[in-house]
């Protein structure tokens, strides 16, 4: 049971939480401007690296806040967690 | 009355109290302190189970959590199978058997409670043995909160074991002095009968504490039985000491062989002599305490077999004068006897082959060390790595873990002294944390001990029968599995080269032995086999829990009602109370129908759908998601998720609004009505109102937070009931006289606060059945009051309340979709006809580029379809395949669709469903076939629209 510090509460367990995919990826500012292409690249894909990954999480079972979060996806370690609108801090590459 | 093998005045247990138990339909006693093995042996039942695949008689192997031989059933109190009579704490009145190799589950439900606790603490230890004790005596005594966990009645660990001294007192003296001081302090938690069964992600530790196994039958009704102990630490030490290693050599497994720490045990430990005449064969130096323990208490011990020819000079000398012949370079070659070893065969032993004559020895004990294994679980969960040690072969903690360190023998100490010195320092922080002042505890006196010779590593004893010719004899590796070294080494002939392979392949280390005692010997046979470095094989991953834990331990108090919540609404009594037969939505309990007595399901349903067509009908609607949407950008949030727009509908109105994905899949849908200028409220699907809530949550908190709304989840807040039907406006007017309830004064989609039997009400001309329709909203309290004075208004017209099931047929008769039940996330609204629903005029909405993708605009999508079987009686079933032809083809079969709803209509006098089919509005006057177990059956297809398809009963 992981411990995950969501930036309002603290560390809270896992289970508290839900997941929300990558995050930074705007909704597009003019969708019906987007080839087909570019519209299912938004809608369809994301990244899926190994090593730290800028994602969102939701403090569903406390705040219900959205907030952002750089994880380790090799060693689930939360390297940092921030705001919803904060930019993406610098994490030391482990 | 002394039992014959033990020995009055000694060991731990309390020989003034006799517990009277059963075993294998005999009687016996024991005493407090005893665990069922220790007091079977006191009375010589070495036999007491049998092997799984060969059916050989199997005795007890230890004296604690590593047994893989004594599995036994208990019957009484409450059965519970393959239990290790090492671990079962003797009560009176305890019956048990040894099966053969399998146990049997109570029929019957356990009447045991469970529990967990949560706890916290800055020192977690766990291991109350003497690295244990030092460690948890260093934190308490820095003022850190500490859990001291330990799985014995009583602290002390392998003291309580051995004659060993500390501080000049005997080991289990100095461990209780050590507690009580422990105890005494108002930070410290000392649980016995607390067994750490695995470590987790951020130095969360699962704990399982047995509160009254032990008590039997005088177990207190209202104490939970077992509990688990969810333990969050900011550092953990792991001092769980060390299991003796078995040796393999032919017929190991016969009762009276057994670990000679074990026996060491159930001298000190239990007063318990193991055998009259006994036979050492040992690798290493430990074995010779128990030698010349067992011959200081009567028994006879008639060789120590010792495979190494240096054998250590200080035990030669202990075994000389007691008359102890020494086999060195020796090893046990076999064993005779079937209830119980009569006599073992030696042979001399060099580079790893036999030589010379074989001799035998009688005996009807023989005490077995192969040397030691760190008991590193925990640390192995944590993740940390084992390395090996060729010098004890054994795998060791590799260095401390960022808040984990491993102490004592569990680290790889071999003498009393080094675990206490190692213990004493561990709650230390590590290096990089360390405080100014290092934590520490002072390191209590111990006896001078031999100084150690090396040991031999012997994975096991070659076969005479490979190289004289006779009869192959079973090695056993896993004793619990019957696993072999011939099946270790059929494993390696097959190719296989990884141990964790070879322990799928033969099983050895599953079950209860999880590889304590068999696996790092199966590494080192086949490290053997191959020619392969032990090193870099490695052993077979050790992962929790450590030991066996009950599912009803891990479920706790959440099964049956507190599994999971049961939602009822303000109105369940009455529908209780009048016979409703109820489904489950979600975690909501909802009437399905109101059968009368002796009226069937099928029957109660037509009755039921023909009152709310021809007369009234009401239904508890209270279980609509309901989320109020406030705030100066209300209308505007509310325009970017609905496909249709909303910000232009006026107080007092009401709109039907479906959302997307932005796949532009059909999400869920329901009606909004504007409150006020700055105030909605919109209802969802009654299973999907968590989910939409956070939908609209995650796209104003993530894209657009500069929106000013809230959104409230105020479901519980109103009890809902659809009053349907042509006298539902004559009803409504009975119990609502200042509302004007005409056409044209209170017309379709618009709402009214009223006042209804004399409760304050909003009532919402809308209706989900095509007929004449309001929905009567109050508040949640006043609900069965509302209720009430309906049925009462509405009984001179034959008022009569429906269920689920009800409201499904009135709405597929219209050709409503339920979301979740005619979609599955890959429908479009204009796949289900609800184009009329999207609107053109929005520059954007959520899915509003997504319907021009060129899978969303092929011809061929699946529509939703209305479906006539060709025999009115059939009721297809839900899920059932549509093809194109009355013969089935050879597979594959091309699927043209499914059936998503299907009922019995009233209305229609026959059977229809929905069904989403390819290209299905153009197929529209098709036949289509459903093939079902029995027969393929034609299926016309039709508009979803079965009923009123001109709207004229809406108005009444
Ligand atoms: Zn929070």
């Amino acid at each position: 049971m992981q411990l995950i510090p969501c930036p309002w509460c603290g560390p809270r367990e896992e289970a508290e939480y839900h997941y929300g995919g990558q995050a930074h990826i705007a909704y597009p500012d003019d969708p019906q401007g987007l080839t087909d292409q570019e519209w299912a690249q938004y809608v369809f894909f994301r990244d899926n690296p190994k090593g730290p990954f800028a994602e969102r999480w939701m403090h569903s079972a406390g705040c219900r806040r959205w907030f952002n979060a750089v994880r380790d996806t090799a060693t689930h370690r939360l390297l940092t967690v921030y705001r919803s609108g904060e930019p993406r801090p610098e994490v030391p590459t482990p | 009355m002394t039992a014959p093998f033990r020995l009055p005045g000694r060991g731990l247990v309390d020989q003034g109290t006799d517990l009277e138990f059963s075993f294998d339909g005999r009687r016996y006693t024991g005493h407090p302190g005893d665990t069922l093995a220790s007091a079977l042996l006191a009375n010589g039942v070495h036999r007491v189970a049998t092997g799984i695949a060969y059916r050989r008689p199997r005795g007890i192997m230890s004296a604690g959590v590593e047994e893989p031989s004594a599995l036994v059933q208990i019957e009484e109190p409450f059965p519970e199978p393959m239990l290790q009579a090492t671990t079962v704490e003797l009560y009176a009145g305890l019956v048990a058997r040894g099966p053969a190799g399998r146990g049997r589950l109570a029929t019957a439900a356990d009447p045991a409670r469970y529990d967990a606790v949560h706890a916290h603490c800055d020192l977690l230890v766990v291991g109350a043995g003497p690295a244990g004790l030092l460690a948890a005596l260093a934190g308490a005594r820095d003022g850190q909160r500490v859990v001291l966990v330990d799985d014995q009645p009583r602290p002390g660990g392998s003291l309580l074991g051995t004659a060993e001294r500390v501080d000049g007192l005997p080991g289990p003296e100095w461990a209780a002095g050590v507690v009580a001081e422990l105890a005494a302090l108002p930070d410290v938690r000392v649980l016995s009968r607390t067994t750490a069964f695995g470590h987790y992600d951020d130095d969360f530790v699962l704990a399982l504490e047995r509160r009254t196994d032990h008590l039997g039958f005088d177990a207190p009704a209202g104490t939970s039985r077992q509990r688990v102990w969810r333990l969050r630490a900011r550092r953990t030490v792991v001092a769980t000491g060390a299991h003796e290693r078995p040796l393999v050599f032919p017929d190991n497994d016969r009762p009276g062989i057994m670990l000679a720490g074990a026996a060491r045990t159930y001298l000190h430990r239990y007063g318990v002599l193991t055998g009259r005449q006994a036979v050492v064969f040992t690798t290493d130096d430990s074995a010779y305490a128990a030698a010349t323990d067992l011959v200081d208490a009567g028994v006879t011990v008639a060789a120590v077999v010792d495979a190494r020819t240096t054998v250590p000079e200080a035990w030669a000398e202990q075994c000389a004068r007691r008359g102890i012949e020494i086999r060195a370079g020796e090893v046990v070659t076999g064993t005779s006897g079937s209830e119980r070893i009569t006599r073992a065969h030696t042979a001399p032993y060099a580079g790893g082959r036999l030589h010379g004559p074989r001799r035998g020895v009688d005996c009807d004990l023989l005490l077995v060390s192969g040397g030691w294994n760190p008991v590193a679980h925990l640390y192995s969960h944590a993740r940390g790595a084992l390395h090996y040690d060729p010098a004890r072969g054994a795998f060791l903690p590799t260095g401390d873990l960022p808040n984990l360190r491993v102490a004592g023998a569990a680290n790889g100490r071999a003498t009393l002294a080094d675990c206490l010195a190692d213990g004493a320092q561990a709650a230390d922080a590590p290096a990089s944390t360390r405080a100014s002042i290092p934590v520490s505890a002072p390191v209590p006196a111990t006896e001078p001990v031999p100084d150690q010779t090396p040991g031999l590593v012997l994975w096991s004893v070659p076969d005479p029968a490979e190289t004289d010719g006779g009869e192959p004899r079973p090695r056993f590796v896993d004793l619990q599995r019957d696993a072999t070294v011939a099946d270790v080494l059929r494993a390696t002939g097959a190719g296989l080269r990884s141990v964790e392979h070879v322990k799928r392949y033969t099983t050895i280390g599953t079950a209860h032995d999880q590889g304590r005692t068999s696996g790092v010997i199966a590494s080192g046979i086949v490290a053997d086999a191959l020619g392969a470095d032990i090193a870099t094989l490695g052993t077979t991953t050790f992962r929790p829990p450590y030991t066996p834990v009950a599912f009803a331990a891990l479920a706790g108090r959440d099964r049956g009602a507190l599994f999971d919540p049961v939602r009822v609404t303000p109105l369940h009594a009455w529908h209780t109370a009048h016979g409703a037969e109820f489904e489950n939505v979600g975690q909501w309990k909802r009437p399905r129908c109101y059968p009368r007595p002796g009226e069937s399901m099928d029957r109660a349903v037509l009755r039921e759908c023909r009152a709310a067509r021809e007369g009234v009908a009401l239904m508890d609607g209270s279980t609509l998601g309901k989320v109020s949407v406030q705030g100066p950008d209300a209308g505007e949030l509310l325009d970017r998720l609905y496909t249709n727009l909303i910000s232009t509908l006026k107080p007092g109105a009401a709109r039907y609004g479906v959302m997307c994905g932005v796949d532009g899949m059909v999400l869920d849908d329901g009606t909004v009505i504007r409150v006020a200028e700055e105030e909605f409220l919109l209802t969802t699907t009654t299973g999907n109102a968590a989910k939409i809530l956070d939908w609209m949550e995650e796209w104003l908190q993530t894209e657009w937070p500069h929106l000013r709304v809230t959104l409230t989840s105020v479901t519980d807040h109103w009890v809902t009931v659809p009053l349907v039907g042509p006298d539902s406006r004559a009803v409504l007017a009975a119990v609502a006289p200042d509302l004007d309830v005409a056409n044209a004064a209170f017309p379709f989609m618009t709402w009214r606060d009223a006042t209804v039997a004399g409760i304050p009400a909003r009532i919402c001309r809308i209706s989900f059945s095509g007929e004449l329709a309001y929905e009567v909203n109050v508040r949640g309290w006043e609900g069965p009051r509302l209720w009430e004075a309906l049925i009462a208004a509405g009984e001179p017209y034959g008022i009569t309340p429906y269920g689920t099931e009800t409201m499904h047929v009135l709405r597929a008769e219209k050709g409503y979709p339920i979301i979740g039940q005619d979609t599955d996330g890959t429908v479009t609204p204009q796949d289900l006809g609800l184009g009329w629903a999207v609107s053109r005029k929005k520059p954007d909405f959520i899915g509003k580029r997504s319907f021009t993708r060129a899978e969303n605009l092929r011809p061929d999508r699946k529509q939703l379809v209305g479906l006539l079987p060709e025999d009115p009686s059939l009721r297809l079933p839900e899920g059932a395949q549509l093809i194109a032809t009355a013969a089935v083809p050879a597979p594959p079969v091309p699927m043209l669709g499914h059936v998503t709803s299907s009922y019995r209509s009233a209305a229609l006098g026959r059977t229809f469903a929905l069904a989403l089919v390819k290209a299905g509005r153009e197929r529209i006057g098709d036949t289509l076939y459903a093939p079902l177990e029995e027969g393929v059956h034609p299926v016309r297809i039709t508009d979803p629209v079965l009923y009123d398809k001109e709207g004229t009963r809406r108005d009444g």
